[in-house]
């Protein structure tokens, strides 16, 4: 990113004729301000983290041991399932949605969101979309139990009543994203401030945008396999089901072809984020801000051409194999020039080891670890030991838990002085980020293991070799679920008390919503300011 | 550095080691074999990358700390730098991605087998069918319920027990056509490297020749609902002779099986066998008490079908019911055990309609 030098009219911004925002529950349901917004989504994602995250430690109270103690296996089925449904979309996307919403407006110098209106909407209906996924446990027949995956025709001919419910509730998930993604692109396209060309932008709103594009591309194939299945159970069609004359094969290709760009949805805007708080931290500028931005297009690019390396062990014709493990090793070019522009950026830097440093760094780290595991992952002839297994569950909690959920605790922790005007407690977050970091590595590292000696995943029992390194991830599993609670305790304590802070926060850091006051205002650049 | 951990971890639990198992299995085949040396190969380019990375990483960390001092420079790019990181990760990925290229057109090549064997997975069982001999039985999980529910102890084997493994040559060339009969399943050796999906409407191809007789264990590996995880299979690999001598076995206990389903049983014969059929066949999804899971699997205590016509029962037994989970058992069961589980569900679980059939009837 290209140094910014701010030519403001009047920094201060809370004049007497700007109101403020309404009183009462009318300011949350009826708002159109970016930033109550950017709140509201970030609230929801914590709650959908809460009850992702019980439901992950019945999953690993359940395997602590050998045996069936506390669950059956269907409902053991449905909590998987619903744990990584509302993991992904109700935890991951609507927290880089909010984080979207507060910090790109700030970061292009804008007012608002292009589509403030719509903005509202899109959050709106994503709690009603999960209160219908929820309602499905309390169903007869129980919730869906096919995985998150849910693969036809288990997920069809053979599932629960609920699974209507289901879709209808992905529908709206779909709705809510594809328009965030759309006001997303006509912010960033169309308002940013007088002189920050595209190549001055911040790398978090490079990668919202390159995020939105995707999905755009492809949260209508989901819409669409959605509905396909719909057709299936309600229409009698025959999409899915070979007796009809239809193929299980053709789900996977069509949820892939949307499965593998969502999970580039869920780390590009981690890539930003990490590439704004490691330059902060070292003093130093981002090594290779264009080579990091045309890492994240290409990364972009070929997550539509890899999709069927999930399908490895499905039949697929040699030729087919052989493409897809070879884009797929692709991927891990760019990915290798990314992590190589972080590491470059700290050297000879001046490095100070704050909260959100500490999250960034674990996260460079891990995300590491768990892309090595992509890399073994993408060689065909050895995903055919590992595919289905415990080392698949490693690979993609390591991506998705230290990487994608660090980098949003690592941004809130960045952020959070800005938008509550106090500076953080470090003392604890320091306690969050270590109980964290031990706690996740406990979990994951052991279903490395188990997942090489033949564990298959989604399984509520299992045989007696895999015990001990199963019980080890129970416990810390535990250990990193209680740990939110002090994440809860710093954000809440954040908000209400902390010593006041300045509207630069952190010594180091750069761009435009620095140059606002600690608490941002509630309008802000109503007059864009001047990027040179 | 991986023995040394297993030896360091080994030392520190000597009895049990196998718990500890951190590595994939090498296997029992060549191709299981050459296999493991592309995991050991990517693995240890991913170490000495991680090391590189890590090592910069964490000198920068402790070398250029502000606290020690450090001033930032000011550089922020370098196009030779960024060319070499990107080329030479490329290359090193060709290199990887060739001999595994290889390896993947050997495991495509199922030509020229000596035994050919369809491999169909159910809810949640397998079947295995011999092309070329007169053998199609199932295999089922053996592990007593006791030990599942913490009642009994476990066994050595928990969970990875059936009770009829499937039965291959050693030294030859065995092609499985693997398929499933209602949801997607897959087929799991880890000894053999053999892991396929089992599609409905689909037959994938799949090959193992096993140098050594000997018993392996493996696991379905596709979620395929409630007891997917309750699924495994095991195949026992027996000296030609052995196998030989196994095959004829298979075909008096046909014999033998054809002449008792002409017999007469009485009520307390057919209940007793019942049980045990039940216990394997139903038990899964109807419950062992016959309560069922309200919304998934009815119950069969009180059930409209085990106490109304005896004719209807049996058929929906015999054909299952198209467009749920409930089997077509024709294929599974022999007259006897169907005649034995009506019996059983019209006279137990809660049932007293009093009435029974007899494997006679079944045939027609």
């Amino acid at each position: 990113m290209a140094t910014v030098d701010v030519d403001l009219p009047h920094v201060k911004e809370d004049d007497p004729h700007h109101h403020g925002p309404a009183r009462g529950l009318g300011r949350w349901l009826y708002t159109t301000n970016h930033k109550d917004i950017g709140s509201m989504y970030l609230i929801f994602s914590l709650c959908m983290f809460m009850i992702g995250g019980i439901m992950a430690l019945i999953i690993r109270a359940e395997l602590f041991q050998p045996g069936l103690q506390l669950v059956e296996p269907n409902f053991f089925n449905q909590m998987t399932t619903m744990h990584g449904l509302i993991m992904v979309f109700g935890a991951v996307m609507p927290a880089f949605v909010g984080l979207a919403n507060w910090m790109i407006p700030m970061q292009v110098g804008a007012p608002d969101m292009a589509l403030p209106r719509m903005n509202n909407w899109s959050f709106w209906i994503l709690p009603f979309a999960f209160l219908i996924l929820l309602s499905s446990l309390f169903m007869p027949g129980g919730a869906p139990n096919f995985g998150w995956t849910f693969y036809a025709p288990l997920s069809t001919t053979y599932a629960p009543e609920s699974v209507t419910f289901f879709i209808f509730g992905v529908h709206i998930m779909g709705a809510s994203s594809i328009m965030g993604a759309i006001n997303i692109i006509a912010t960033i396209l169309n308002m940013r401030a007088p002189g920050m060309t595209l190549l001055k932008m911040p790398l978090f709103v490079w990668t919202w945008l390159i995020t939105a594009f995707l999905l755009i591309a492809v949260m209508p194939v989901l819409a669409g396999v959605v509905t396909m299945m719909l057709m299936d159970i309600h229409f009698g069609t025959s999409f899915f089901n070979a007796a009809g004359g239809g193929d299980p094969v053709l789900f996977q290709h069509v949820f892939w072809f949307f499965g593998h760009p969502e999970v580039y949805i869920m780390i590009l805007p981690a890539f930003g984020i990490i590439s704004e708080i490691i330059p902060t931290f070292a003093r130093k500028r981002l090594f290779g801000y264009a080579s990091m931005v045309y890492a994240v297009a290409s990364i972009a690019l070929l997550s539509f051409v890899v999709w069927a390396h999930h399908m490895f062990t499905v039949g697929m014709p040699l030729v087919g194999e052989v493409f897809f493990m070879f884009a797929t090793m692709l991927i891990a070019v760019p990915t290798g020039v990314k992590v190589f522009n972080w590491v470059a950026t700290m050297f000879r830097g001046s490095l100070t080891f704050e909260t959100p440093m500490l999250f960034a760094l674990a996260f460079v780290v891990l995300f590491t670890i768990g892309g090595f595991s992509g890399l073994m992952l993408a060689i065909a002839p050895a995903d055919f030991q590992y595919h289905d297994t415990y080392f698949v569950v490693a690979h993609f909690h390591y991506v998705l838990v230290p990487g994608a959920i660090f980098s949003i605790m690592a941004a809130t922790y960045y952020w959070l002085p800005k938008w509550t005007g106090h500076q953080l407690n470090e003392t604890m977050g320091k306690i969050h980020f270590w109980l964290s970091f031990v706690g996740v590595n406990i979990t994951f590292f052991p279903m490395h293991f188990v997942g090489l000696a033949g564990m298959p995943r989604r399984i509520p029992d299992y045989a007696l070799q895999f015990a001990d390194f199963n019980s080890m991830a129970s416990v810390g599993a535990f250990i990193f679920g209680f740990s939110q609670l002090v994440f809860i305790y710093n954000v809440i304590q954040n908000v209400r008390v902390g010593e006041k802070a300045t509207a630069q926060v952190w010594e180091g850091a750069q761009g435009l919503e620095w140059t606002l006051p600690s608490p941002a205002p509630y309008h802000t650049f109503s007059t864009p300011p001047e990027v040179k | 550095m991986t023995k040394a951990l297993t030896l360091a971890l080994s030392l520190l639990s000597a009895p049990a080691w196998a718990d500890w198992q951190i590595n994939m299995n090498k296997g029992v085949t060549a191709l299981s074999r050459e296999i493991f040396d592309l995991h050991m190969l990517i693995f240890w380019i991913c170490v000495v990358i991680g090391v590189a990375v890590f090592g910069v990483m964490f000198y920068s960390i402790f070398k250029f700390r502000k606290s020690k001092g450090a001033v930032s420079e000011h550089w922020h790019e370098n196009t030779t730098v960024e060319v070499v990181w990107t080329v030479i990760p490329s290359i090193i990925l060709i290199a990887m991605a060739i001999p595994a290229t290889a390896t993947l057109m050997d495991m495509y090549d199922t030509s020229e087998a000596d035994v050919e064997i369809q491999v169909t997975g159910y809810q949640w069982k397998w079947r295995y069918q011999y092309l070329d001999e007169d053998i199609d039985y199932f295999s089922n999980l053996a592990t007593p319920r006791e030990e599942i529910t913490n009642e009994a102890s476990k066994n050595p084997n928990y969970l990875l027990e059936v009770d009829n493994p499937l039965v291959i040559p050693a030294n030859k060339k065995v092609r499985f056509l693997i398929t499933a009969n209602d949801v997607i399943h897959s087929w799991w050796v880890p000894h053999f490297a053999v892991k396929k999906d089992a599609i409905p409407g689909f037959i994938n191809e799949s090959w193992v020749k096993v140098e050594e007789p000997g018993v392996y264990r493996g696991q379905c590996t596709e979620l395929c609902g409630k007891d997917h995880g309750f699924m495994p299979v095991v195949v026992e690999v027996k000296s030609e002779s052995d196998y030989q001598q196994w095959v004829s076995d298979q075909r008096a206990m046909k014999l033998a099986m054809a002449g008792e389903a002409s017999k007469e049983f009485s009520m307390d014969e057919l209940v007793a066998k019942g049980e045990g059929v039940y216990n394997t066949a139903c038990a899964g999804c109807h419950q062992p008490n016959g309560q069922g899971i309200p919304g998934a699997f009815p119950a069969i205590t009180g059930s409209t079908i085990a106490t109304g016509a005896i004719d209807a029962h049996v058929d929906i037994i015999v054909n299952g019911k198209p467009g749920t989970a409930m089997q077509a058992f024709k294929e599974q069961l022999s007259a006897v055990d169907i005649a034995a589980v009506v019996t059983y569900q019209r006279n137990a679980l809660g049932n007293s309609v009093g009435d029974l059939v007899q494997p006679n009837t079944i045939q027609n």
